[in-house]
């Protein structure tokens, strides 16, 4: 793990369900600061990748270093609090919180006072809590959600869910940032947008990002490298560019007529 | 809602049938006969009557909520309807029994009950009376129900007023009695009911007094809102302290009966607030909660005590911190093992360690140490300065600091970074890990506080008791504190303290009713899970989930206003 320059890097990463072997001997590397995709069918293994990732599923074999540190054996908590946050496919907001207190809650890796601290409302207790509201203000600012700090989550609309979570994601200031499909169930409008805010987080913040995508122009826009998962294998790696014209994944993921689509 | 002027008559006739076979039940199995030896207004009205006539009632306004029918001839007639099926069965009831005597089959078909139903009357003009009778209410209910809404809340207020002294007459007698002399309760009440004159009184008075208050209210809230920020601190530091004022003379005022029973409550209130944790803010199905109560007791009871079993004979004060933590270890014991399960399994593997704790202390092998089913005894009433803490109204004291200590700490801890963690664990248990949030240490806090409370609760139940056996720290606590959360409202504090009132208060005062308490009490938790499911005092954040409060100021053009952000 000399390279300093590699944040994440997955080695052989196997993960089987049963005799299903969902993810099989994936081999990753994302550089700090890039935008990395991961592409596949539907039933390819990307999620179940994030989830390896994560720690929210224990790898069958492998290992996982993030930032020069082994990932493996440690739980969802310590990794989060080790730098990586994520996102959902299915928005998991936490419905009947407000938007304000959902951020707040992705603060918690960075806050530092003892719970008993709240019972004598200590000052450090009180600037602590004023400073992570504030900051959820921002954030909230920020994914252009402004205003809506005091509505429950599952009151907002779903594009502004979206943002939400993401908002969530960053409170932890994450190193990497897992995004999984964030532009599922978006019109070509927001779509737009959100790529637009995607590349905007990695510009302006400077946050490693890896994404699952379907939507086939996000992921040649923004992401400097791509990953094709097809059955857990990883059939191809490379720019969008070299994606595009490599036969085995015309084959196994955009089909024979789509290949010309992408042309345009 | 939709209007309908037109409603189907069988539906009417099936919801008539449901009340008849209520109204039938409770006369048939001895509940109205047993009631109506207690006047609500002597000589006019008997708690039995009121329970054959509350159903019709229910039903009445349940129908005519559920239909929204405009005509008024139309409610009339639902009215009429439902309450005169009713009122056929129960004339049934009687003829039946003067015809075949049915009290062969059903035993308590008294002559008495049939009685309390013809009002006095027997034979044909019993059951003409009890059929015009039920009629009448389900009339009354109907336009009742009619009535402008500021009259309708004035009556409501001036009848439950009315019925409600009526009701706890015996104890507001025996107040009165105490405090203004035999001469005064006796003008006011007899025997175990309120004067019919007096019950006018209160019922004019009480419907003028709500008639008028509401205008009241918001003439004084609009005053208190031009208060500048400062008279408004005062005005709270008013509140506040005429609220530690009534809290200080409360047991003066209640005597020793009614401040026993105070005692109880409050250390329901405390087991409550213990468990409010656990369930109603980390989301935890615990229910075997009894378990801490019945380790604080028996710590107490083992340190204390100066019978044969006491092995130190500490004095309480000092035994009372072990107490606490020794229930605290044993919320963490309890925790470690139940911490990666979820929902039914973790209420099934809390239930077993409830019943552990209570099979061990009947045990025959813990028996030389804890008594076995003999239990402890002697154990000594906490004292002050050398001076034991014997009446309730003392001991009163020491039950309101700690659950005021309760009450302070679930506030702080609900407002707090610990607080939105048990709120998001209890959201989503899989995304809360995924904040960095240690599920771990935050579920065994979860455990440990609210076994702290409970243990606290236990130990001072120890010493109000002087005595404990097994048998007092049953399954029943459990699911009692569970109950007297989800009716007071899972998630809020104040509702925890209506909840003891209304399930542990209550049948206390209505001790004579014992019979019928777990009857009652399961009638109360069905109807409140399908009248009122988020609690008489919902929490904000349950109000929010099912979407009550209908003024939370989402602005109806949301979308728009989430897309002019960008």
């Amino acid at each position: 793990m000399n390279n300093s320059n590699v944040l994440l890097k997955a080695d052989n990463v196997t993960k089987r369900f049963g005799g299903l072997t969902a993810v099989n001997k994936l081999n990753i590397e994302i550089e700090k600061g890039s935008i990395y995709a991961i592409i596949g069918p539907n039933g390819a293994g990307k999620t179940t990748s994030f989830n390896c990732v994560t720690g929210f599923y224990e790898v069958s074999e492998g290992t996982i270093y993030f930032d020069g540190k082994l990932l493996n054996g440690k739980s969802t908590d310590q990794i989060t609090r080790m730098g990586i946050a994520r996102t959902y496919q299915n928005i998991r907001l936490f419905p009947n919180m407000t938007a304000v207190e959902n951020i707040m809650v992705g603060e918690h890796p960075r806050l530092k006072t003892w719970w008993f601290e709240s019972i004598f409302r200590t000052r450090r207790f009180i600037r602590e809590e004023q400073a992570a509201e504030t900051e959820a203000l921002r954030l909230l600012d920020f994914v252009g959600l402004k205003g809506l700090g005091d509505q429950l989550a599952k009151n907002l609309p779903y594009g502004a869910q979206r943002r939400l979570e993401i908002a969530r994601a960053l409170a932890s200031e994450p190193k990497l940032l897992l995004l999984d499909e964030p532009t599922a169930g978006m019109n070509p409008n927001e779509t737009a947008e959100m790529t637009t805010f995607i590349k905007n987080l990695r510009d302006q913040l400077g946050i490693t990002i890896l994404l699952i995508e379907h939507d086939m122009r996000v992921v040649m826009n923004i992401s400097e490298k791509i990953t094709v998962l097809d059955f857990g294998t990883k059939i191809a790696e490379g720019t969008a560019k070299e994606i595009q014209q490599n036969p085995k994944v015309i084959e196994a993921y955009l089909g024979r007529g789509a290949a010309s689509g992408l042309e345009n | 809602m939709s209007e309908q002027n037109n409603f189907d008559t069988r539906e009417i006739i099936n919801a008539g049938l449901i009340t008849a076979a209520v109204a039938v039940s409770i006369s048939v199995i001895g509940m109205v006969e047993l009631f109506a030896n207690r006047d609500l207004i002597a000589g006019i009205i008997t708690v039995g009557q009121v329970w054959v006539f509350a159903p019709i009632i229910y039903m009445v306004y349940y129908k005519l909520n559920q239909l929204n029918i405009e005509s008024s001839g139309k409610q009339f007639q639902i009215g009429a309807i439902i309450g005169a099926i009713t009122g056929v069965s129960l004339a049934l009831v009687i003829i039946l029994q003067e015809a075949f005597n049915i009290r062969q089959f059903f035993i308590n078909v008294s002559p008495s009950l049939i009685e309390v139903l013809g009002f006095g009357q027997t034979g044909f003009v019993g059951s003409l009376v009890i059929f015009l009778a039920s009629t009448a209410v389900g009339l009354l209910t109907a336009g009742f129900l009619m009535l402008p809404p500021r009259w309708k809340a004035a009556l409501f207020a001036g009848l439950a007023w009315t019925f409600g002294i009526g009701l706890f007459s015996d104890v507001l007698s025996e107040r009165l009695r105490t405090f203004f002399g035999s001469n005064v309760a006796r003008a006011i009440f007899v025997s175990k009911a309120i004067q019919p004159g007096v019950a006018l009184v209160v019922f004019i008075v009480v419907t003028g007094i709500a008639y008028q208050w509401r205008a009241g209210k918001t003439a004084v809230s609009h005053r208190i809102s031009g208060f500048t920020p400062k008279q408004q601190g005062n005005f709270r530091w008013v509140q506040i302290g005429f609220g530690i004022v009534v809290m200080l003379i409360l047991p003066q005022i209640l005597g020793t009966y009614l401040s026993e029973v105070t005692n109880n409550i409050g250390l329901f209130i405390l087991m409550g607030l213990g468990l409010n944790i656990v369930v109603g803010f980390a989301g935890l199905l615990d229910l075997g909660y009894v378990a801490f109560f019945a380790l604080g007791a028996y710590v107490i009871g083992i340190l204390t005590s100066t019978g044969s079993l006491g092995i130190a004979g500490m004095n309480f004060w000092v035994a009372l911190p072990i107490a606490v933590v020794v229930s605290t270890l044993a919320g963490l014991t309890l925790g470690t093992p139940v911490l990666r399960m979820r929902g039914d399994y973790l209420a099934i593997v809390t239930l077993g360690f409830g019943e552990i704790i209570r099979v061990l202390a009947l045990s025959d092998v813990l028996k030389p140490y804890i008594g076995g089913a003999q239990g402890i005894i002697q154990i000594p009433k906490p004292a002050i300065a050398g001076v034991p803490l014997i009446k309730p109204e003392q001991l009163y004291y020491v039950i309101l600091i700690a659950v005021l200590l309760a009450v302070f700490i679930s506030w702080r801890l609900r407002d707090s970074r610990l607080g939105r963690q048990w709120m998001a664990m209890r959201e989503d248990e899989d995304v809360a890990e995924a904040m960095g949030i240690n599920l771990i240490s935050t579920k065994l806090l979860a455990f440990a506080i609210g076994a702290a409370f409970s243990g606290l609760s236990g130990a001072i139940f120890a010493g109000k008791l002087t005595s404990i056996f097994p048998h007092s720290f049953n399954l029943l606590i459990s699911i009692n504190v569970l109950s007297l959360i989800i009716v007071g409202g899972v998630g809020s504090l104040p509702g925890v303290a209506i909840g003891s009132l209304v399930l542990v208060g209550l049948p206390e005062i209505l001790r004579e009713f014992a019979e019928f308490r777990l009857l009652m009490y399961g009638v109360v938790l069905v109807v409140m899970m399908l009248a009122k499911p988020e609690g008489l005092w919902p929490s904000e954040a349950t109000r929010r989930e099912l979407g009550r409060d209908n003024d939370d100021g989402v602005p109806d053009d949301i979308e728009t206003l989430a897309t002019a952000q960008n």
